[in-house]
């Protein structure tokens, strides 16, 4: 399916905001994404065309930052910080139990396609260490211990969302 | 007037004021004065005289910066003129501008602003790193709010100056947070560090004179307005104005932001997060971030500011103090903190690309227990021949093996005795 005519709209109006259409690539993408749960291949072209540059540069962007998905994401997304200071406040438990829970390690997503799992750097919540950020509005969670972390997964009270 | 001026006027829960609220605090004085009874050169003055300091880790005097934007503009000639606010925080253990910019968003704009006009910007652009969703929607809004209110755009508050104002939102890589990198993400280049000279106040952002000032630095701006330079200085315990805002996280009983006067010791800062948790003793702190060398109990009563810390041999990087107690073990701290900067090196410069990949492997097997003699060598090679500042565009590469060689110096005898073929602390 083609971006749709909203989303180019915005791209196009990205351009005006940002100082011309390079400078305008990263909100192309995160549009895309935000849209989209992911950057595919069809929709960086897209992207690409609306802007007037060519897919090698939005795509240099698109696989130089890490919070642009150039691959398909679970409904929910758990970033798990792997910081220090959530290191030394039990990280590793909570990383551990979340991986058993899940079934799934760093990078990966569940087979219902439910949640991706992914170690962030510090995300700066280190009073309340060890801490995630959950879903499309990178909710700040923490401090999570693995049962807190379980019964977030399964209240999936932020279900259907990235 | 406030002890503290950063976030005394700051919601228990957070949230941001709206406009109307903050201009009732007195929120908006400072930007009248400024505007309507100071000069750009006594607004610079001013900020001298109150000995303010960059807050996002290099303590470079603001005034010596801003003075080298008007140089760079003079050179440069007419045209646009650029204001980068540097919200990319990202450093391990600093959390302090997360705070300024989601609960403070109409204080980061006055100082801002102020700033701007004293350097002669035209434009103000705030990069709010991906994670920090709430700050960059508190920004928008409150920039919104404050074109309405006709504290943005054209001739503000009757003064005759004119200033847009915008929020960049990043994706994420830690490099960002680099004054020339940053520059290069609002170009929509590759985000990677640029050679200087050129510097950016003479050849920034689109090849024009642009100036990059931390959060903290702007936020605290509006308060030495208000309340005169005197004041400012006379509120640090050092010769380095101000309050600083530190972040102690870690093994303490309550990790918390504190905003406490510039120069207030390691020991006072941990002791109001309930001391060290679970009654034990200290190992060392990191007192800036996860780039800053160790220190010890021993340095429990250095004042952190800029100049004792690093008379300590660290630095006071972000103030963000990160605590391990004695059941943490420095070279596990040290690994995690080295896959951190080998993910996030960029990739330009060969001894960051592939010196720390290498370093980090070299820890975690030490960590394992699987390493050796000739490892540990390794290490003490890496700090020696690519540690120094110089070796590559950015000091990435230097502040990432920084924690390195003070951990060699300081717990040469823990490395070795994980040869045995275990940690001989506590934990991990």
């Amino acid at each position: 399916m083609s971006l749709s005519p909203a989303i180019k709209t915005a791209i196009a109006q990205a351009a005006a905001n940002h100082g011309g259409p390079k400078a305008a690539m990263l909100e192309a993408l995160k549009l895309v994404q935000e849209a989209e749960g992911w950057v595919s291949d069809a929709h960086l072209k897209e992207a690409a065309q609306v802007l007037g540059v060519t897919t090698a540069e939005i795509d240099s962007l698109a696989t130089f930052y890490s919070q642009i998905f150039r691959s398909p994401v679970g409904d929910t997304v758990i970033l798990l910080c792997d910081g220090l200071s959530c290191y030394l406040c039990g990280g590793d438990a909570v990383r551990d139990a979340v991986m058993q829970k899940l079934g799934i390690g760093f990078g990966e997503t569940t087979t219902d396609g439910k949640f991706t799992l992914i170690n962030i750097c510090c995300v700066g919540g280190c009073d309340r260490a060890p801490v995630a950020l959950v879903g499309p509005e990178r909710k700040l969670v923490g401090p999570l211990t693995p049962d807190a972390l379980d019964a977030l997964i399964d209240g999936k009270a932020i279900g259907g969302a990235r | 007037m406030s002890d503290k001026p950063l976030t005394g006027r700051a919601r228990a829960d957070r949230q941001p004021h709206s406009l109307a609220v903050w201009r009732g605090l007195g929120g908006g004085v400072a930007l009248t004065q400024a505007l309507k009874r100071h000069s750009p050169e006594a607004i610079i003055a001013l900020v001298e005289a109150a000995g303010l300091r960059g807050r996002g880790g290099a303590g470079f005097p603001t005034a010596n910066k801003w003075r080298f934007m008007r140089l760079g503009a003079e050179k440069a000639g007419p045209g646009p003129r650029y204001l980068c606010v540097n919200g990319d925080e990202t450093e391990p253990g600093s959390f302090k501008d997360r705070l300024l910019m989601e609960a403070l968003p109409h204080q980061l704009i006055v100082g801002a602003t102020i700033a701007a006009y004293a350097i002669g910007a035209t434009e103000v652009i705030i990069l709010v790193r991906d994670e920090y969703r709430a700050a960059a929607a508190a920004l928008t809004r409150a920039i919104a709010e404050a074109e309405q209110a006709g504290w943005l755009g054209r001739d503000i508050l009757g003064s005759g100056f004119d200033l847009t104002m915008r929020v960049h939102a990043s994706a994420g890589r830690y490099i960002v947070g680099e004054e020339t990198a940053l520059i290069a993400a609002l170009e929509g280049e590759r985000p990677v560090p640029r050679h200087r000279p050129p510097y950016p106040a003479v050849s920034g952002l689109w090849g024009r004179p642009t100036t990059v000032n931390n959060v903290e630095t702007l936020s605290a701006v509006p308060s030495i307005i208000e309340n005169g330079a005197e004041w400012y200085q006379s509120l640090s315990r050092t010769d380095e104005g101000g309050t600083k805002l530190y972040g102690v996280s870690g093994c303490v009983a309550r990790p918390q932001l504190i905003e406490a006067p510039m120069g207030t010791t390691g020991r006072e800062l941990i002791e109001l997060c309930g001391g060290i948790r679970g009654g034990r003793a200290l190992l060392a702190f990191q007192p800036g971030g996860g780039a800053t060398a160790f220190l010890e109990a021993a340095e429990l009563d250095v004042p952190l500011d800029f100049t004792h810390t690093k008379q300590a041999g660290s630095s006071l990087g972000t103030g963000a103090l990160i605590v391990l107690d004695d059941q943490a073990c420095p070279v596990a701290a040290i690994a995690r903190h080295m896959r951190f900067y080998a993910r996030e090196s960029c990739g330009l410069c060969t001894p960051c690309r592939d010196g720390l990949p290498w370093v980090a492997k070299l820890l975690d097997t030490l960590e394992a227990g699987k390493g050796t003699r000739g490892d540990i060598d390794l290490l003490h090679q890496h700090v020696a021949l690519t540690g120094p500042s110089g070796r590559s565009y950015c000091d990435l590469n230097t502040g990432a093996l920084t924690p390195l060689r003070s951990g060699l110096e300081r717990f040469g005898d823990i490395f070795t005795a994980h040869l045995a073929g275990r940690c001989p602390v506590g934990r991990a």
